[in-house]
């Protein structure tokens, strides 16, 4: 069974409020070094019977489509091999 | 004059919507149910707002795959007036009816408050009946109308006429205090090219009739049914 691991991320100058919120945050509590917070998903997709290469162009194909808006966001699919969900 | 408010699940403002239809501008209204494929004998349809599928993934990208959606996007592009208002606005722009994207609000707080709107234009089929640079004033209530696109869309929205309602003073002036949300060059409302589509955050049919407190609403849809005239004669 493959399992996919999808990371939508919004694009560079794309502002993200909770990003920033969350820095801020960070700042509060004392770490001085945070330059920079963006948040993003992390979406795991499961498939049966499929081989790597059709794998990752239904996901990058589901991807453009319904998972990540491209108008804001980027994302980066990575597959793995794995024996139960 | 025959409206259709399409109910996706989650869609909290339909009956709004249908009471602002059928008892104050007084024409037919139906609700379209979100599993139905056909919009054939409507003249106009309405998105309303609310949560569709819950607002999960992004706002409206679970509805914009709705079994309505594919004849919802054919009537828009035969010229079909529509109307997405709020979560209705998210859809349209998850389905590219219309450019651009929402993102969390600058405050990442739920607004829920009136706010006032500049009339940019009054030659559309959803401001004839307005002045233009008219200041209404028109309810918000969401988490996600921080409207951005990138610099060149930004620009054809301007080249084009596209930004018809702004968020701007009681008195019409625009500046980063006026604007509730974080919304890119204080874009409250745009249409697109043809200018059959409109996507709006404020909430007109919460604004509709005097009991509400406020009427500047009545005004976009007396709008539609003014046009909805004139083209029919």
């Amino acid at each position: 069974m493959l399992k996919a691991n999808i990371y939508v991320t919004l694009k560079n100058g794309v502002l993200d409020p909770q990003g920033e919120a969350v820095k801020k945050s960070l700042k509060v509590l004392d770490y001085g070094q945070v330059s920079d917070v963006r948040i993003g998903k992390f979406i795991e997709v499961w498939l049966e019977g499929a081989d790597c290469d059709s794998a990752l162009k239904e996901l990058e194909e589901m991807t453009d489509k319904l998972l990540a808006n491209p108008v804001i966001e980027d994302y980066r699919v990575e597959i793995v091999e794995v024996n139960q969900p | 004059m025959k409206f259709g408010v399409v109910v996706f699940p989650g869609s909290n403002c339909d009956a709004d919507c249908y009471h602002v239809i059928k008892e104050v501008m007084e024409q037919p209204v139906e609700y379209i149910w979100h599993k139905e494929n056909s919009v054939a004998g409507y003249d106009a349809l309405i998105l309303p707002g609310g949560f569709s599928y819950g607002d999960y993934l992004r706002t409206g990208a679970i509805a914009r795959f709705s079994p309505i959606m594919p004849s919802v996007t054919e009537f828009a592009e035969g010229g079909g007036l529509l109307i997405g208002i709020c979560n209705g606005f998210q859809i349209l722009l998850e389905a590219g009816l219309l450019p651009g994207a929402m993102l969390r609000n600058s405050s990442l707080k739920f607004i829920c408050q009136p706010v006032y709107l500049k009339v940019n234009r009054n030659d559309t089929p959803f401001t004839n009946q307005l002045k233009a640079d008219e200041v209404l004033k028109v309810p918000v209530a969401h988490g996600e109308g921080n409207y951005f696109c990138d610099d060149q869309t930004l620009q054809s929205l301007k080249d084009n006429g596209q930004i018809i309602f702004t968020y701007c003073s009681e008195k019409g002036q625009e500046g980063l205090e006026y604007n509730p949300n974080g919304s890119l060059a204080n874009i409250a409302g745009i249409c697109n090219s043809k200018g059959n589509v409109l996507g709006m955050m404020p909430h007109p049919e919460r604004c509709a009739e005097g009991i509400l407190g406020g009427q500047d609403g009545f005004y976009i849809f007396a709008s539609m049914i003014n046009w909805l005239g004139e083209v029919g004669k």
